[in-house]
């Protein structure tokens, strides 16, 4: 394997992971800031305790989604120098602007929410956890845009004299067309993340209590976060395929290639018909024999494009176009401008059917909740560790799916991903680097999947009503 | 002024901000088994926990210094950012994987009672707050140093290269101011023994850090042709850990801290002083240096940086003032919580 290899496999190591706990800290943000406000319009004591009780769970993942961030970001200049140097000027804005404006609210704050029970006055500290949902909405609106600019590069211009990209319009970056539909595709799929740990998490705790006839009494609690996370899921999930349809669309328009991979159409139908979409498939996905087996007609074409009859270019004909079009310039230029097709068409069916799963079981639990009711079935064991699982994978899929499919491209149509290796590093830099990201943050997960069962089995803790006080008395939460 | 160079103080700035307020919790960190120290494990944990809740709700807000630091060299100095981070490589890695066991540490260590899992994310801490300050010290007076760098900006030397005797004793200068600061923290946040502990450990450390400064700062100086502002900034850094000493000596902890906090921000400007213009001196041909200007991004990026410098690093400095005004007070070992409490920790007292 070659440093671009090496370095590839290691972005996608390290931020396949690092998003794992994005989405459960976007989503789960939300539902603790408002169980938090839920009690302080109530003063029911059930609210207080699941916001505390989510709080613990949401810090045990906040911690890794933190430190693996840090990495994304050295990530950049460690083994990309070259398209750091490249487009640094436009890439750059974005990441210091999201440590600027959302990273320093989401630690402050966090810690103010975390120590702060009874030493703030309680509506500014509910304010505090509100203001760190906002921050990781704002992380995630300057990184998004970060990545629409590789996506669809806008407000841009070449500079000969320095060889770099620089930047022409800062509005035009932050309103991209593929931002303004990328960002609520991932927001409502990371609520999605977080109304199914929250149900899921709920559920089980429920069906524990009714299973040993203890702490019955605290059902009706659990019942509430079951609906509520059951809901958010549902109502997300529908914003996730609203906004992924609309994504496909802008995608077709920006990278046709992109979409024709995820239906390894290779050829473009012929004038007057329309493209199908392959449910499933079996055989090659090389282009050189049939292989669908369930096909849903034209669909393809109106995903693609809004109407049924709408044209969608093939994998060949955009191949001799991009080769046209590309192939003379050194910093643009590849063997190839065709994607991984079975990466590609495999993970854009996963993602669409994770997110499905998600939201069925979602559908599932509101409809087994009703009346009071606790299922009990065995089945539904399974199904809770699928839900949340589904629903965060379900984004993993979509982001291999979406980084894969623009390849050869780092930066679409302008800079290809070979271009951007750091020339000084060596392969067995890369190699070290790798080996010690994997085992580490393998030895982790291990940690944090544990200590997160560990407290999700606790339950909620008995209900303390917060004192205010100043200095002497005892701290409500210490180290 | 050139928009270049008010991004080079800016940078400056946040650098010096991450190695003053960091620096602060990587020392309480390091003296955890010194000051956490007591005559029975039930008596050890409580120190530790009370040590540790001193930083409880600043060491996450501290850190995106860090972070911030490297976001703005990215943005307004990509060259800058792409030499130093593929340079730095595996020093750097060392820094992320310290970086990922101290704080995964320090927000797991609570969350078990048991006394091998609180064990293990102690030696994770200390490792984690020892090896920062020291690969980062070595990195950036290598950096005021000058380094093999080529034509094309690319850092041409190896690991061996960066280990010379002067960076060494950059690395290890961190180490020990940072171990100074932090225990004049704990003692200013702290009643009781471990008040006493702290003030202890930072006067005889402090001595040590004065003394480790002062060479540090004559080396660097005379390697990098000092001037008269760079000799006057050092000069601060010295006098300041003298008073700093002095006062811990009087029980004045706040002026104590305060002395650090003036040695470790005097010192970093030295660094900067050493190296402006320059970003990235290069000792194989001076020709080939990065520069705020040859390394630095287009007018209009560093317009749009600034003004968002200008609103909103004002915002951020006040919430966090903030955050340190809502926890000024000291705490006891009586105040820790119950909920964290060890089941050691209620069997014997």
């Amino acid at each position: 394997m070659g440093n671009l290899d090496l370095a590839r496999w290691q972005f996608a190591i390290t931020t396949v992971y690092h998003f794992l706990f994005v989405p459960i800290t976007i989503g789960m943000s939300a539902f603790v800031a408002a169980f938090h406000t839920a009690y302080l319009r109530t003063r029911k004591p059930e609210y207080m305790r699941l916001s505390k009780f989510y709080g613990k769970l949401f810090t045990i993942n906040f911690a890794l989604g933190l430190v693996t961030g840090i990495v994304q970001e050295f990530q950049f200049g460690m083994n990309w120098s070259n398209y750091s140097r490249f487009v640094g000027d436009i890439f750059g804005a974005p990441l210091a602007l999201e440590a600027l404006l959302a990273f320093f609210l989401e630690s402050t704050f966090l810690g103010l929410w975390l120590f702060g029970w009874g030493r703030i006055p309680e509506k500014l500290h509910n304010a505090c956890i509100w203001i760190v949902h906002i921050g990781t909405l704002l992380s995630a609106y300057f990184i998004l845009a970060a990545n629409s600019f590789m996506q669809n590069p806008v407000g841009w211009r070449f500079n000969p004299e320095t060889n770099r990209a620089e930047l022409t319009d800062f509005v035009a970056v932050l309103l991209n067309k593929v931002q303004l539909v990328a960002f609520p595709h991932v927001v409502t799929a990371c609520f999605m993340v977080g109304g199914a740990i929250v149900m899921s998490v709920a559920l089980f705790m429920m069906r524990r209590h009714r299973r040993s006839e203890e702490r019955t009494e605290d059902i009706p609690m659990y019942r509430k976060a079951v609906k509520a996370g059951a809901v958010v899921t549902l109502i997300a999930g529908i914003g996730v395929a609203i906004t992924g349809d609309l994504q496909g669309k802008v995608m077709t328009e920006v990278q046709p290639m992109k979409m024709a991979a995820a239906e390894a159409l290779y050829d473009t139908p012929p004038d007057g018909q329309c493209a199908n979409f392959s449910v499933l498939s079996i055989g090659t996905l090389d282009g050189s024999e049939a292989k669908e087996i369930v096909e849903v007609p034209c669909l393809l074409s109106f995903l693609g494009t809004g109407s049924f009859d709408g044209k969608v270019e093939g994998i060949r004909d955009l191949e001799a176009a991009y080769q046209e079009k590309y192939k003379d310039n050194p910093v643009t230029y590849s063997a190839s401008y065709v994607p991984n097709i079975p990466v590609s068409y495999w993970n854009f069916r996963f993602m669409i059917g994770a997110g499905v799963a998600a939201a069925a079981i979602a559908a599932l639990a509101l409809f087994s909740i009703r009346k009071n009711r606790v299922p009990m079935q065995r089945w539904w064991g399974p199904l809770l560790v699928i839900a949340p699982l589904a629903a965060v994978f379900g984004n993993s899929f979509g982001w291999i799916f979406t980084e894969m499919g623009r390849q050869p491209w780092v930066v679409f149509g302008v800079y290809t991903t070979a271009q951007g290796v750091s020339p000084s590093v060596t392969s067995s830099d890369i190699i070290i680097s790798m080996t010690v990201y994997t085992l580490l943050y393998a030895a982790l997960a291990v940690v944090e999947v544990r200590l997160f069962m560990r407290y999700v089995r606790k339950g909620a803790e008995p209900y303390e009503p917060v004192t205010q006080h100043e200095g002497e008395d005892q701290l409500s939460f210490s180290y | 002024m050139e928009l270049t160079t008010v991004w080079f103080i800016l940078i400056a700035v946040l650098w010096t901000g991450y190695f003053i307020l960091e620096g602060f919790d990587f020392g309480v960190g390091m003296m955890l088994p010194i000051v956490g120290k007591g005559k029975n494990a039930a008596e050890t944990e409580k120190r530790r926990r009370l040590v540790l809740t001193t930083i409880g709700p600043f060491w996450d807000g501290n850190e995106v210094w860090l972070i911030t630091a490297g976001g703005a060299m990215f943005a307004a100095f990509p060259h800058w950012y792409a030499t130093m981070f593929s340079g730095f490589y595996l020093p750097l890695l060392l820094v992320l994987v310290a970086l990922i066991v101290r704080n995964v540490g320090l927000e797991y260590r609570p969350k078990r009672n048991d006394m091998t899992w609180r064990r293990r994310w102690d030696l994770m801490i200390v490792f984690g707050s020892v090896l920062p300050p020291l690969l980062l010290g070595v990195a950036l007076t290598n950096t005021v140093r000058g380094l093999p760098i080529d034509q094309n900006m690319e850092f041409t030397g190896s690991l061996l290269s960066l280990l010379n005797p002067l960076s060494l004793l950059g690395g290890v200068t961190h180490v020990v101011v940072s171990l100074a600061h932090g225990a004049f923290f704990v003692a200013l946040k702290t009643k009781g023994d471990v008040r006493e502990l702290a003030r202890g450990l930072g006067a005889r450390v402090g001595v040590v850090a004065g003394v480790l400064v002062a060479a540090l700062l004559l080396w660097l100086g005379v390697a990098s042709d000092g001037t008269a502002l760079t000799w006057a900034t050092s000069a601060v850094a010295v006098v300041a850990l003298v008073a700093a000493l002095a006062f811990n000596r009087r029980g004045a902890e706040g002026a104590a801290f305060a002395g650090t906090f003036v040695t470790i921000g005097m010192t970093v400007a030295t660094y900067f002083l050493l190296l402006f213009p320059d970003v990235m001196p290069s000792s194989t041909n001076e020709a080939w240096s990065l520069t705020t200007t040859n390394a630095a991004s287009s007018h209009l990026t560093l317009t749009i940086m600034t003004w968002a410098a200008v609103i909103f690093l004002p915002i951020v400095l006040a919430y966090s003032a903030y955050n340190y005004w809502v926890f000024r007070k000291r705490v006891s070992i009586q105040m820790l919580s119950e909920e964290s409490a060890p089941q050691i920790e209620r069997v014997e007292s």
